[in-house]
């Protein structure tokens, strides 16, 4: 019995690891990814079950009602929320990982060290439970760990607060960079500062010093968030959820427990190529979204020749019903709308017609990469209905009518012409490219980015005017009388 | 006793398992994938439970419980808003309705 309750413990961190593997592996892709959660679930269930078991832990009642107290209020909030919010949710989420990762960082270290305190001499920053001596790299590490997590939970939840609208302004100051940096050097020099006074001189390391170490780290993680802008917050989060995966793998390691190094590496090495693709496919650099800020540069746009041509739902919704192939471009603004549904409705009444119809989403439509899928299967679209950017690019020119619905930056000619543009450079979807082109639009204000769009002043383009949900309701009734 | 170098090899393999994972991930995917792999670091609370289990003062005991709070919301939350985006992705084929 000894032996045999660690090696179960053991053997069930083994499994759990695979699990998470196995289960992140199905979620990339579709036809998998269903059951994908369900491993990984399992693998969390198994985990926490063998923890539970671990002998010698204390506080078992503490520990049993934070669980069911944290799980049952993120269950909750989980299942209510609406799909729109998705993205804020991830953030809070992560935040409250990371903020766990640094709370075992911080009560480890101030564990070490009281009983470091009162040993003197015999080790610096001793694990007060076993009595035995915490290495040197895994002091480090641990240090690393509520750094990075304590920065990732401040981000994350300044993340949420802009995406959930409680705070829409920027909070950008003069010196603000060079206060980030006074912070981060003032945190490294207090953490080298405990390091070297434990270690080396085997002296008392003042508890507060690690307290105030983690406030710093907090400090920094909302300084640094304050400033970036509601459009780059998608890349924030992966970035953060990177980060709250490294400090999950660093504390890991100072607990010694393999199923945290494991699932921690492989979230932040797999959370940092993602950032990577999110920058990458709205042509910004991650530097630049950190540090830069959007749209500050950039000379006198060019101006647009031509004026915007107003069409009649009716005629829309004839020159669709006898089309032979329609591509749609949802963004962020039909999902405002709730349209998403009505959208469908209106393509099954085109499909019903003989008509071939494509989803058309750019990479970074809606709010995150793949959000907008999310948001057109929640309507009951079929995945297979839904085209990528480089899939569709080439079909526009034989397509016979673009319906465009609360898009806008992301089907502007002008990121592809007009090198003075913020968003020159940015791939785009070539709508303009197509026969015709049918713009709903609430008025005629510019997108997300403030810029204006050559594509609505195209020749082949017409504005169809309203609400994306009441437009596509008029198309979808005009579509109706076409039939009589 | 997980210790230096073979330490340093699991987070190496376990990095290139996290980077493969996702290099040929379709975009539709990458919002779940994101949500998921949120639901993975999770396991954070296993880690603040064994914090808490050896806290003895109450300073400790206090940290050790928000982090055990903090890390089972990471869990659950992952997981419910994971879900919840994937029980989205049906072909056409088993759709049930229109």
């Amino acid at each position: 019995m000894g032996t045999l309750l660690p090696g179960l413990i053991k053997a069930s961190y083994f499994l759990a690891a695979l699990l998470f593997i196995v289960g992140l592996k199905r979620m990339s892709s579709p036809r998998t990814a269903r059951t994908g959660i369900l491993w990984a679930g399992v693998g969390m269930l198994v985990a926490v079950a063998a923890t539970f078991m671990l002998p010698g832990l204390h506080n078992r009642a503490l520990m049993l009602t934070a669980i069911v107290l944290g799980t049952s209020a993120a269950w909750w909030s989980g299942r209510r929320v609406a799909m729109t919010a998705m993205p804020q949710m991830v953030a809070l989420y992560n935040g409250m990982g990371g903020g766990a990762a640094a709370a075992i960082g911080l009560a480890e270290l101030i564990a070490a060290a009281a009983w470091s305190n009162g040993h003197p001499g015999q080790c610096a920053f001793a694990a007060a439970s076993t009595a035995a001596c915490l290495a040197p790299s895994a002091t480090v590490l641990a240090y690393v760990g509520l750094f990075i997590g304590a920065v990732s939970f401040a981000g994350s939840l300044i993340a949420f607060a802009k995406l959930q609208g409680w705070m829409d302004r920027r909070f950008v100051f003069a010196g603000q960079r060079a206060l980030n940096g006074v912070i981060l050097l003032a945190a490294l020099a207090l953490g080298a500062w405990t390091l070297a006074t434990g270690f080396a001189a085997g002296a008392q390391v003042p508890l507060l010093a690690i307290v105030v170490f983690a406030v710093l780290a907090l400090l920094l993680g909302l300084l640094m968030t304050l400033p970036i802008g509601g459009a780059d917050m998608p890349v924030v989060i992966s970035l953060y959820n990177a980060f709250t995966g490294l400090a999950v793998a660093f504390e890991g390691y100072v607990l010694q427990n393999e199923a945290m190094i494991i699932a921690g590496m492989v979230v932040g090495a797999a959370g940092t190529l993602l950032t990577q693709l999110m920058a990458r496919a709205m042509n910004r650099s991650l530097g630049n979204v950190l540090f830069g800020s959007f749209g500050a540069a950039g000379g006198a746009a060019q101006t647009i020749a031509g004026a915007q041509k107003p069409i009649e739902a009716a005629d829309a919704a004839v020159m669709m019903a006898y089309a032979e192939r329609v591509a749609i471009v949802p963004g962020y603004g039909m999902a405002v709308a709730q349209a998403q549904h009505k959208v469908w409705e209106f393509a099954q009444a085109l499909i019903a017609r003989g008509v071939k119809v494509r989803f058309a989403i750019h990479p970074v439509a809606g709010r995150m990469p793949g959000h907008m899928n999310v948001l057109l299967a929640e309507a009951g679209v079929p995945y297979d209905l839904i085209a990528d950017m480089d899939d569709i690019n080439p079909e526009f020119p034989t397509t016979d009518v673009v319906l465009v619905i609360g898009a806008n930056d992301v089907v502007n000619p002008v990121a592809r012409t007009d090198p003075s543009s913020p968003i020159y450079g940015m791939p785009i979807l070539d709508v303009a490219s197509a026969k015709n082109v049918i713009v709903i639009k609430r008025g005629k204000g510019t997108g997300f980015a403030g810029i204006e769009n050559a594509l609505f002043y195209a020749d082949n383009a017409r504005m169809l005017y309203g609400d994306g949900q009441a437009a596509v309701a008029s198309l979808v009734a005009e579509l109706k009388a076409v039939d009589g | 006793m997980i210790d230096g170098f073979l330490a340093l090899y699991i987070f190496m393999l376990a990095a290139f398992t996290g980077y493969e994972i996702i290099a040929r991930v379709p975009v539709i995917l990458h919002t779940p994938l994101m949500s998921g792999s949120n639901f993975v670091h999770g396991i954070v609370v296993i880690g603040a439970m064994v914090a808490l289990g050896h806290a003895q003062t109450p300073l400790e005991q206090a940290i050790g419980f928000a982090g055990v709070l903090l890390g089972a919301g990471n869990a659950a939350g992952g997981y419910v808003v994971t879900e919840r985006m994937l029980d989205m992705f049906k072909a056409s084929k088993n759709k049930e309705r229109g």
